[in-house]
């Protein structure tokens, strides 16, 4: 009975020592292969869009009210270009249920998936199935590896996230006093890149009577969120305001604000939904916040895969194509297509949104 | 064996199914909708068989997703440091055979009950997969399996030629030789069969280590199939595995099963599933049908012998 593990254990002393397929191999190999030379059809931007197009949304899963929107959205997009759109998807957000939904589509000929990938990487040979059958693919709000998909519609850039969260805390506290910032674990890549780009903001003119005294971490925990809120105030009791790049950590600061003589005081912005942070927009803790908004991503997404399925864009820098009401869109660098600026939630169009 | 009835039925209904959707379902009866229908089985499939000798051993191994899940993260991590896949392959089948070794000692030398254990060692082998790999992807493979694991005959993918090598292995270890007499006799009355001399600890710790091994074959499919090694490969797959195996008219009280029982529940879930999909039904509905089928798996034979039991007396 004990003779199989030996035997396996020999297997593996063997392979190692004889010297098989290892991780360096594959990189060479891919790096000793000639780059893809599929010359892709020329885009013609004049080009109409196809009547009756079939586009398939396809969620991280069903039943999220973000995903929710963004495709009741989209398929409203497809309504606006006579196509017909629809959202599939697993109840449970794994890879690999995500993959049976791209083959049915591929069998259901499809003419274009629209897709935010639970795994970048599981998905994509399924996806360039789907693209070998001439089904063009698009992914929004969670890319997949760039050769799963035609074009990535980015629901934000850093860039944007970073400056506009200083822009809106600058107009809710006059352009001076002390500010701090909440982040999440002192190593996110996200927020970091935020940081940097606000910090960068700062040293415009116009912000020169405002300093950054602090960057605490929350770790992205409700409760430690919550104690370096409090402690915030407590070094800082004249701090302006604050800004918190995470959803987790702008729910605890506004819990704590809502609850404290700081109410209202203390200007609170950053990153949140509107469904979390509703009752605070309402009782004055916080006066506005942002995020993108997920109707427009998936309403550009739609308009996108259209393009692509009528020959009107391949994926190349710098083509151009029309999304319905939120205009003309250009391609950028990696098939990535930027929606814009960050939509800001205020007591006035909050009750708009729920998400 | 006397002619199973309910087996009969599952099979009968995956014929019926199958035709009402060849001909109801556009884009079913298609070479690489029967393909792909196949491949996503797989994993699915290979667990059932072990977990089929398990159940009927009056035993349940809940860990065999989790178990899934950590050979992945150890093919993940030692790719990521420079070993040969080659060498990884015996090492993941080694893993998975440890883990149902541990499933083993805990169930029969500590005597403590299956189902517990293997929620233990379901969060725990799970966890260790996470302290291993944490939350990256690695997704660099080889690209000579990860065809091979997607390559087909026809329509007939070469992961589904394993499965059914396997599965007449295990149809003739349960149904032909000594040793799955001693199974179904220790799964219906431990006792008796102890006392008739089966081996009866010896036995359910090897059904462990074979169940656990054959989650680590489960992980290499499933990592080449899909390209990505990740610690939360495969999460929730122990579930579809034991109903698979109870719809194929498995006893949960052990004692009682067949092995084409269960190939034809799990291609019967399969089939139902895809074909629903493809007629555009919401997951949903979708889920609605498969908790049904189930319930009415356990409920069936259960009818069945109180409706025999009538004209007894």
């Amino acid at each position: 009975m004990k003779r199989p593990i030996v035997l396996l254990a020999g297997l593996a002393l063997l392979a190692t020592a004889c010297g098989g397929t290892t991780r360096s191999d594959v990189a060479a190999q891919q790096s000793a292969a000639p780059p893809a030379s599929s010359a892709p059809a020329a885009a013609d931007p004049n080009a109409p869009i196809k009547p009756g197009l079939k586009i398939a949304f396809l969620p991280k899963q069903v039943n999220n009210p973000y995903f929710t929107i963004a495709d009741r959205d989209g398929v409203a997009a497809a309504k606006e270009f006579g196509g017909e759109g629809k959202e599939v998807g697993p109840s449970e957000a794994s890879a690999s249920s995500q993959v049976s939904y791209i083959n049915t589509l591929i069998q259901q000929r499809q003419d274009a998936i629209v897709i935010s990938a639970n795994d970048p990487n599981a998905v994509v040979p399924a996806l360039k199935q789907a693209m070998a059958a001439g089904i063009k693919v698009v992914s929004y709000d969670s890319d997949t590896a760039p050769d799963g998909r035609n074009v990535f519609v980015n629901q934000a850039s850093a860039e944007d996230l970073g400056r506009t969260q200083v822009q809106l805390l600058a107009e809710q506290i006059g352009h001076k006093g002390k500010i701090a910032v909440l982040s999440a674990t002192p190593n996110a890549t996200n927020q970091n890149t935020w940081i940097e780009f606000m910090k960068d903001e700062l040293t415009k003119p116009e912000y020169k009577d405002m300093e950054l005294v602090k960057v605490a971490y929350g770790n992205d925990d409700d409760q430690k969120s919550f104690t370096e809120t409090q402690g915030l105030l407590r070094s800082y009791p004249d701090l302006a305001g604050i800004i918190s790049p995470t959803t987790v950590g702008i729910a605890a600061a506004a819990r704590y604000l809502s609850d404290s003589d700081f109410k209202g005081k203390v200007k609170l912005t950053g990153l949140g939904t509107p469904n979390q942070l509703r009752a605070f927009v309402k009782d004055g803790t916080i006066e506005g916040f942002e995020l993108w908004n997920p109707g427009d991503l998936g309403y550009l997404a739609g308009w996108a895969a259209a393009a692509l399925a009528s020959g009107q864009i391949t994926g190349a820098a710098g083509e151009k194509f029309k999304a319905g009401k939120l205009g003309e869109y250009t391609v950028g660098a990696g098939g990535e297509v930027l929606l814009g600026k960050p939509t800001v939630f205020n007591a006035g169009n909050i009750d708009d949104f729920d998400f | 064996m006397r002619a199973n009835r309910w087996e009969t039925l599952v099979v009968a209904l995956l014929a019926a199914v199958t035709l009402a959707a060849t001909f109801g379902v556009d884009g079913f009866a298609n070479g690489s909708n029967v393909g792909f229908l196949f491949l996503d089985v797989t994993e699915i499939a290979l667990m059932a068989l072990t977990m089929t000798l398990v159940i009927v051993a009056a035993e349940i191994d809940l860990s065999v997703a989790s178990t899934l899940g950590l050979c992945c993260a150890v093919l993940g991590s030692l790719w990521n440091a420079g070993l040969p896949i080659e060498a990884i392959m015996p090492i993941c089948l080694l893993t998975g055979a440890l883990a149902g070794a541990l499933n083993g000692v805990l169930v029969t030398r500590l005597g403590l009950p299956s189902l517990a254990v293997t929620i233990g060692t379901f969060a725990l082998y799970r966890g260790l997969a996470y302290v291993i790999l944490g939350d990256q992807a690695v997704a660099d493979l080889p690209p000579a399996y990860t065809s091979l694991a997607t390559q087909a005959i026809g329509p007939i993918p070469l992961a589904t030629l394993l499965v059914a090598v396997l599965a007449i292995g295990a149809g003739i270890v349960l149904h032909r030789t000594g040793l799955g007499r001693a199974i179904v006799a220790l799964g219906s009355n431990e006792e008796a069969a102890y006392f008739a001399g089966i081996r009866v600890k010896r036995i359910k710790f090897w059904l462990f280590v074979a169940s656990g091994a054959m989650a680590g074959l489960a992980s290499l499919v499933f990592t080449f199939r899909y390209a990505s090694a990740r610690a939360d490969n495969g999460i929730g797959l122990e579930l579809a595995v034991v109903a698979a195996v109870l719809l194929g008219g498995v006893s949960i009280f052990g004692g009682r099963g067949t092995l084409p029982g269960v190939i034809a529940a799990v291609l019967l879930l399969a089939v139902v599933r895809n074909a629903l999909i493809l007629a555009d039904v919401a997951n949903e509905v979708l889920n609605f049908v498969t908790g049904l089928l189930l319930v009415a798996s356990v409920l069936a034979p259960n009818l069945k012998v109180r409706l025999e039991r009538k004209p007894v007396p």
